[in-house]
């Protein structure tokens, strides 16, 4: 590996209580590539990405963002260092439309009033950067639109601002074909716009074509971070549901030890 | 985590999978129209066209996706004029043209206070006694201690201020359904408004207000030539924010109104407000006739009675609701308004203060209801806690339910609490004409409760409506 990852986290444990639910897991993301975060239910995805987000406070372990030790302590604190999360209830307004929405608690402003235009600008550049055509007008309530283009305005949201890690927590869950197709080539845009993108999914399918990286973790250890091309369906399965597989080399950390 | 997904979305994806599932490879570079054939029409809350044609295939769509904005309250309020002036020949008259307005006034500022609560999905049942509470302490000031009327007014304010505080502290910390807690002030404020009429220095019970200033503000009217001068600054001031906004959409090389809408727009403003300062202007006293009287056992000539101008609360309603608007619409506060009231979570997520917008949309409401209250006194020269009692709350949440602002929060605006208010005023007036004898009451509270009940299910229609228009 050529360069450092952007995000490196290094024996990270979180706890609740009794229930040790991440075991010195390790996990890294790199500017350019879609590292797929996979596991079954209880397998700690969730609570990772919310360590990640800053949402938890992580009991001990490493976190280091572009190559610099850092403590996360709020969400305020992974968004000053360009780490948006979108989550699979997206948090959209369905009152407001999509400048709003995409701007909200970041509205720009000339002295006290909200410079509706400008930010009505950057919101059309925004999406047209990201060959998002799928969208009428920016205009629109987000009340009138479909599951795929709120995930997409909810993606652009976090394109916005020039963060450098998007987290994807089940961006095509609830989507047909054509919108899911249509998500991930947006998430693989991303990634070749030089962002470091992490997807949570449960669909194997959308993990094997988008991925660059996958990550496997299993009963809150880190099964494997392996290469895409390493992998198979079945490979994956196995990784899945029972942490090991034969070809893949088990993380020095996780369930080999 | 993987079993919860946004209620529209599957839906979505079954009508979408027909169309788009062979196309799954190369889907990201191909559109895909929410709905075929529909001419690809979206109900933008912007200019979707320079061209007449293009603004009004936006306004029916809006209008099909529920958002009706003042438009039913509208119809309404012109099919009622139409009827109450058929049926009762003094409705239509000037005199009483002016009375309505003095007599709305008071719910119409509660009603915008209650916008800013009703947009947070939040209800205040204790407006009308809070207005009642805010009403006492200011004459019992004037009356009893011969404050001033800045400072009595300005003790009201601040008493309506501690009050919304305290109903927004109890409902976004203490987090007890804001029904609740105002129907615990509704019967406390009650009390609290008869406690402060009932004791302390001056009159007891129903207090009349002598000072000229506070019954100036609905007993008074405007000179001749301040109407004529309001009305030019009313129509100059929206032509000049309409063309503006215009101005700075073309240069962002954006979507701008068609001229003809534009001129249109601001020509119905400006018919409209000059035919009513027209209308206020002329002499509407009753009693025109000029007359003789003894004086000193001499027989003198008096002149007519005169009752000509704008009431001053007239302006001051126009100034509320300018300032509120901007608010509303033109700030950040107001945009993360909205945005708590649309999506609670999300707007933590965005960073916004919920809580703290909770409590200030309470303190807003409460200081509204304060100068409401304050109307209401103005307008019969007395202050009577059996005034705001009654239905002056029902008729303050029905006026802005009725404008079109949701019961369920984050839609609204401040042009609802007006029109609504209008609406609620003309009723109330129309029936109590109309009806006449014991049963007089009994019809208008019946009347207006359907009204308000109508309102509430256009609403919750509505609101259906928006919410299956995207699928």
């Amino acid at each position: 590996m050529p360069d450092q990852p952007l995000l490196q986290m290094r024996g990270i444990n979180k706890s609740f209580g009794p229930v040790h639910v991440l075991q010195n897991v390790d996990f890294e993301a790199r500017a350019g590539e879609v590292t797929s975060l996979v596991g079954d239910n209880g397998a700690g995805k969730s609570t990772l990405v919310k360590c990640i987000s800053g949402t938890y406070t992580i009991d001990s372990g490493e976190y280091a963002f572009d190559g610099q030790g850092t403590n996360i302590h709020t969400p305020r604190d992974a968004s000053a260092l360009g780490i948006e999360i979108v989550y699979q209830d997206l948090a959209l307004c369905d009152n407001l439309d999509i400048v709003q929405n995409m701007f909200l608690g970041r509205e720009r402003v000339s002295r006290v009033v909200l410079d509706e235009n400008s930010m009505e600008h950057a919101a059309e550049e925004t999406l047209a950067s990201l060959s998002v055509r799928t969208v009428k007008s920016v205009r629109q309530r987000v009340s009138s639109l479909s599951g795929g283009q709120r995930q997409t305005v909810a993606i652009a949201k976090a394109v916005l601002w020039n963060s450098k890690l998007v987290v994807l927590d089940e961006p095509t869950a609830a989507l047909g074909v054509a919108q899911t197709a249509q998500v991930l080539a947006l998430v693989r845009r991303l990634a070749d716009r030089g962002l470091a993108v992490v997807l949570i999914s449960h669909n194997m399918l959308d993990v094997l074509q988008v991925s660059d990286r996958i990550a496997a973790l299993y009963l809150g250890k880190m099964a494997a971070i392996v290469d895409r091309s390493q992998v198979n369906q079945t490979q994956l399965v196995e990784l899945i549901t029972t942490g090991k597989t034969a070809g893949v080399p088990a993380m020095t950390t996780g369930v080999g030890e | 985590m993987n079993d919860s997904s946004t209620p529209q979305a599957p839906l979505d994806a079954q009508g979408e999978n027909a169309e788009g599932a062979h196309s799954a490879n190369d889907a990201g570079s191909k559109t895909a129209t929410p709905s075929p054939g529909s001419l690809e029409a979206v109900a933008s809350t912007v200019p979707t066209g320079n061209s007449v044609s293009a603004y009004v295939t936006n306004y029916v769509q809006r209008l099909r996706g529920g958002e009706m904005g003042s438009l039913p309250a509208v119809t309404g309020l012109v099919l009622l004029v139409i009827v109450f002036s058929i049926l009762q020949p003094t409705f239509k008259g000037l005199f009483n043209f002016g009375n309505m307005l003095t007599e709305g006034a008071g719910p119409i500022f509660i009603a915008m206070g209650l916008v800013f609560v009703l947009l947070l999905g939040e209800i205040d049942l204790s407006a009308g006694f809070a207005a009642g509470v805010c009403a006492t302490v200011m004459v019992r000031l004037m009356v009893g201690y011969h404050a001033p009327w800045p400072v009595s007014i300005g003790a009201a304010i601040l008493t309506g201020v501690i009050i919304g505080f305290l109903i927004g502290f109890l409902r976004a910390k203490v987090r007890i359904p804001s029904f609740v807690v105002t129907l615990a002030f509704f019967l406390a404020f009650q009390g609290v408004a008869l406690y402060i009429a009932n004791n302390g220095k001056g009159q007891k019970g129903d207090i009349t207000i002598t000072d000229p200033v506070v019954n100036g503000f609905e007993g008074n009217q405007m000179p001749v030539w301040a109407g004529w001068l309001l009305a030019i600054l009313i129509v100059a001031g929206y032509a000049a924010v309409k063309l503006l906004a215009q101005n700075g959409r073309r240069t962002r090389g954006l979507n701008t109104e068609p001229l003809g809408v534009l001129a249109f727009k601001i020509g119905a403003v400006a018919v409209g407000t000059f035919l009513a300062v027209y209308a206020l202007n002329k002499n509407r006293s009753i009693n025109q006739a000029a007359g003789f009287k003894t004086v000193d056992g001499k027989l003198v000539k008096v002149a007519a009675a005169e009752l000509l101008g704008v009431p001053w609360v007239v302006p001051i309603i126009i100034a509320f609701f300018v300032v509120w608007t901007f608010v509303l619409s033109r700030t950040r506060y107001g945009r993360h308004v909205y945005a708590v009231g649309g999506n609670e979570e999300a707007a933590r997520r965005a960073g916004i203060p919920v809580d703290r917008i909770r409590i200030s949309v309470f303190v807003l409401c409460s200081a509204m209801a304060a100068i409401g209250g304050i109307m209401i006194g103005s307008n019969v020269q007395s202050v009577s806690v059996a005034n705001y009692g009654g239905n002056t709350l029902l008729l303050a949440v029905g006026a802005a339910v009725i404008g079109g602002t949701s019961l369920f929060g984050g839609k609204g605006r401040m042009i609802d609490a007006v029109v609504g208010g209008a609406v609620v005023e003309v009723i109330y007036n129309g029936m109590s004409n109309l009806v006449k004898g014991t049963n007089s009451a009994a019809v208008q509270y019946i009347v207006t409760g359907v009204v308000l009940m109508l309102a509430a299910a256009v609403d919750a229609l509505s609101r259906r409506r928006a919410g299956s228009s995207g699928l």
